[in-house]
């Protein structure tokens, strides 16, 4: 069954609210398509193995490691990535919360961690502390920031009272 | 790195066999790609063809039927996680689908292509092992239902032929005076050691009226302990407290350990008698309740 010619797949998809028809072989990733291709550079490549969240997109609303999910999965489907959180100009409410309470060190993992705290509060808009530890176990912060994104995921929508 | 690939996407499991028996051994099932994709990327393995059959309809259901649970294959881990009818009938199942990997992961990964990729480091076979699970393999000329002991063959071996497709785990609901617990350690991304214990009481509960031990990830495949379970069977739930250290032992050097960035060979022995003790206290616990 050999096959010369590269095959193409034809990819229609939403990203961050912008309509695409583009065209992918199967082997392209959807990370490479949406920094290479559509110039988002939110998302990055880290441990590319599934491992660290660093790569976190949201597709249909749900987190998944971009890194090794073919771009045809995307077929039909919108996506989120971290460039689509602010609207009209105006922070996501869980960005701002990162901001008050400190949540990020070098930044690497924060479009990540912010994805996925963007799923968890969708499913549950009250977590308990352990719930945001437990969920967001996925995700990887490699300063070990970790206190500071727990308070900042517990704190959207609330002012830090710590805060000068 | 992903080399490229051709992407065939039928949409019947008559049409999916028909492919994977036309490209033979340089085509794989894609059917979550968390672990193919992985070993791919890595240029462990490449295969020409990769055949979606995520878009055969109907194949990612979970229904009660009967005394049984059928598992479509393609359900994902985390759709297993929030299944009303596993968490009513089959909460360890719930339990062990919410501790695979991680949600990104569980998202994608489905229970069918976890067990046909027979990664040694993975939870479901071994607790499917000791639920006395079949799976139900399809292909165009008819289908045959392969117990759990029969599945794991090797490390990433499965008894799945080259033109078969898994469409459904088929796991029996235990019984009232049954419980079963799945207990794994690890430091790692996947698990180190894990250890599947169904005991099934008398109607007093005060004995053990049958047992399966299962045991997976120290060596390359999950399977069950007869020996082990030999020891406990028949015995009252305070003499099997007592037999869980030598059946501990048994199924710890059952399992085939290897040395290796997990643990030594000897440790995890250790660890699967930790596990299967626990496992135990806490199947007993229940069963007083």
């Amino acid at each position: 069954m050999a096959d010369t010619g590269r095959q193409t797949l034809p990819l229609s998809f939403t990203v961050n609210g912008t309509h695409y028809e583009i065209e992918v072989e199967p082997h392209e990733l959807l990370l490479d398509v949406i920094r290479k291709r559509l110039g988002l550079t939110g998302a990055k490549r880290s441990c590319d193995v599934q491992v660290c969240g660093a790569c976190t997109l949201l597709l249909d609303g749900r987190p998944v490691s971009s890194c090794t999910l073919p771009a045809f999965e995307a077929r039909d489907k919108d996506v989120l990535t971290i460039e689509g959180m602010a609207q009209d100009g105006k922070l996501h409410p869980i960005q701002e919360a990162f901001i008050e309470y400190g949540g990020f060190q070098c930044g690497f993992c924060t479009p990540g961690m912010i994805l996925t705290a963007k799923t968890l509060l969708d499913e549950n808009p009250n977590p308990t502390e352990e719930d945001v530890i437990e969920y967001m176990n996925g995700n990887i912060c490699r300063c070990t920031g970790y206190k500071k994104i727990v308070e900042s995921i517990m704190g959207v929508g609330k002012p830090n009272a710590e805060a000068s | 790195m992903l080399r490229p690939f051709r992407l065939e996407e039928p949409e019947s499991v008559k049409e999916a066999s028909e492919a994977l028996a036309r490209y033979g051994d340089s085509a794989k099932v894609y059917a979550g790609g968390t672990e193919l994709l992985l070993a791919m990327k890595e240029g462990l393995v490449h295969f020409e063809c990769l055949v979606n059959v995520k878009k055969i309809p109907g194949l990612d259901e979970v229904r009660r039927d009967n005394g049984s649970l059928r598992i479509g294959a393609l359900s994902t881990h985390r759709e297993l996680e929030r299944s009303e009818t596993l968490a009513d009938a089959l909460p360890v199942l719930v339990e062990m689908e919410h501790n695979v990997a991680n949600l990104r992961v569980r998202e994608v990964g489905t229970l069918g292509g976890n067990l046909t990729f027979a990664e040694p480091h993975a939870d479901p076979g071994t607790l499917l092992l000791a639920l006395d699970a079949t799976v139900v393999a399809q292909k165009a000329g008819g289908e045959r239902e392969i117990p759990m002991n029969e599945f794991f063959v090797d490390a990433y071996e499965a008894a799945i032929e080259e033109d078969e497709v898994l469409t459904e785990i088929v796991v029996p609901v235990p019984g009232a005076n049954a419980a079963v617990r799945y207990r794994k350690f690890g430091y790692l991304e996947r698990p180190s050691a894990g250890v599947a214990l169904h005991v099934m009481a008398d109607d007093a509960r005060r004995s053990v009226r049958d047992v399966r031990v299962a045991v997976g990830c120290v060596g390359p495949k999950s399977m069950r302990v007869e020996e082990a379970e030999a020891v406990l069977r028949g015995k009252s739930l305070d003499e099997a407290a007592n037999a869980m250290a030598e059946a501990g032992d048994i199924a710890g050097r059952a399992a085939d350990a290897i040395s290796d960035l997990h643990g030594s060979a000897e440790y995890k022995e250790h660890i699967v008698k930790v596990l299967l003790t626990r496992a135990f206290n806490d199947i007993r616990a229940e069963l007083a309740g």
